[in-house]
């Protein structure tokens, strides 16, 4: 008996928290009522979101006044698959899905980049990645983006701000635990954009990010930088595998 | 100009004679209590929805008064008899001469 | 010590517990709190609400108290002659006590209403029913407000 327990506990030990059996979302850590929220579209707040970000699809913008349905056709699954293979290297260049709407307003709408955490981004964001609900996350390391997903796996381990503590502390070592009345979460981002209760408003994993590094007291990542899109690449390639929620609910 | 946004009504398209239906009906707004203040510190006015009915065939059997305690993109769900055959129509207004209509038909068999 | 300064500070310790042991139970010590009992009289006037047939059900533990579910049902046989007329959610611990209202017919078909309040603090919440009698009914619910451990910095 002994034995078995000291085997037990060195497994617990050896095998961290997110080995690729022990994931879960953050939905599994919900209440009943706000897991019913994100699950039925007439209850979930996100959907006049994804609503606008239909709407917004189909106008025409910029100088060269075409539509995201120009190029890429009105169907509402034509962005079906896309969601989950971000952020990707897009042409050399480590792209967000937020990053990537930006540069096709730029270079083919000729139009001016929409700013993070605006109404027109989060709609077109939500929109397009609602078309991968229920398909797994499909990042993985290739030989082109390997040198980021390293970047983003530094970030994820450093620790930073005045409380000095690392992303790994709390979301690799410490999930499933307590912290002030709520369970520690495992951080995957399976379920963005989100509709935050704290927030009463929809917003983005770069927003939630910032929020985790002022929560340690950190200088916070800045919208869009590259710092941001290697973390993000990070996160989605620790949580490959596992079904897009969006568009979430989460307290 | 009135302000207006975005709404949506779940209820059933047909329901048998005097059967009760569940409705469902949410807003997209804002409601901005009126408590909250800006980096700045200057206080951010009070904009909220105000009253919801519903009118069945034209003859109101719900309404709903919202307060500022009530949660942003506010929903109501409530029941009313499937009478006849028709539309009900509902109404949203609020603050800033917001107000927003929708409509839903139903068969009743 | 002499014999006349000690029953002094004997009674000072038992008034203070007694004082620090109000403090800490308000919710067990007064009924109501105050801006929450003159709302309800506003809505009841003389009459004093009787305890039964409203059953309101708000989540024990709420993880953000920005958006919460809240379910009242109240017992009635919703006829022309016998229905519930006005539904009021007042929030012991919001700084306005009155969140929500709603008003039935005899259409209704039931008094069963569901929607989403902003709850400030852990507090306890009413709902008074006004029957078509002219009588009105309570019902509570309590609820622990916690919120998450990564706030925005604004």
């Amino acid at each position: 008996m002994k034995l078995l327990s000291v085997f037990a506990l060195l497994l617990a030990i050896l095998c961290p928290a997110t080995s690729f059996a022990a994931r879960q979302s953050s939905y599994e850590l919900m209440t009943p009522e706000n897991q019913a929220m994100q699950d039925d579209p007439n209850l979930n707040p996100a959907q006049f979101w994804v609503m606008d970000g239909q709407s917004l699809w189909q106008e025409r913008v910029g100088k060269r006044n075409i539509s995201c349905a120009s190029c890429h056709g009105e169907s509402k699954t034509a962005m079906r698959g896309v969601a989950v293979q971000f952020p990707k290297m897009v042409q050399g260049k480590l792209q967000t899905l937020e990053g990537q709407i930006n540069q096709c307003r730029v270079t083919r709408q000729h139009a001016p980049r929409l700013a993070y955490e605006s109404k027109e981004l989060l709609a077109l964001t939500v929109f397009v990645a609602t078309q991968s609900k229920g398909m797994p996350i499909a990042v993985e390391e290739t030989p082109t983006n390997k040198a980021s997903l390293q970047k983003g796996r530094q970030w994820f381990d450093t620790r930073m701000g005045q409380l000095n503590l690392s992303c790994a502390q709390c979301h690799e070592d410490r999930a499933g635990l307590k912290l002030g009345g709520s369970s520690i979460p495992q951080g995957h981002p399976t379920a963005y954009p989100i509709y935050r209760l704290e927030w009463q408003n929809l917003g983005s994993l770069q927003r939630r990010l910032r929020n985790c590094m002022s929560g340690v007291r950190a200088q916070q990542f800045e919208y869009g930088s590259p710092e941001m899109a290697q973390l993000e690449l990070f996160l989605m390639w620790r949580a490959r595998g596992m079904p897009l929620e969006t568009p979430g609910v989460r307290p | 100009m009135s302000k207006t946004s975005r709404t949506s009504i779940t209820m059933p398209a047909q329901a048998k004679k005097d059967s009760v239906i569940e409705i469902r009906a949410i807003a997209q707004h804002d409601m901005e209590t009126g408590f909250r203040y800006t980096e700045a510190g200057k206080l951010v006015p009070r904009d909220i929805i105000r009253f919801f009915t519903c009118r069945y065939n034209g003859v109101e059997v719900f309404k709903a008064e919202f307060h500022p305690g009530t949660g942003a993109n506010p929903l109501i769900v409530f029941t009313t008899i499937a009478t006849e055959s028709g539309t009900l129509q509902f109404e949203w207004q609020g603050d800033g001469a917001y107000e927003a209509v929708n409509q839903s038909q139903i068969t009743v068999t | 010590m002499n014999k006349h300064t000690y029953p002094r500070r004997r009674w000072l310790s038992v008034f203070s517990l007694l004082g620090i042991g109000t403090w800490l139970n308000p919710v067990l010590v007064f009924a109501k709190k105050p801006e929450a009992m003159e709302a309800i009289t506003k809505i009841v006037g003389s009459q004093v609400p009787k305890d039964g047939r409203v059953k309101l059900v708000i989540p024990p533990l709420v993880e953000n108290g920005n958006l919460v579910v809240l379910k009242v049902s109240v017992e009635s046989p919703m006829t022309a002659q016998d229905y519930v007329k006005a539904i009021h959610v007042i929030a012991e611990g919001n700084p306005l006590p009155n969140i929500f209202s709603a008003f039935l017919t005899p259409r209704s078909g039931t008094a069963n209403i569901t929607t989403r309040v902003r709850l400030a603090e852990t507090q306890r919440v009413w709902a008074i029913a006004q029957m078509s009698d002219g009588s009105f009914w309570q019902g509570y619910a309590e609820t622990l407000v916690t919120l998450s451990a990564c706030t925005e910095a604004i």
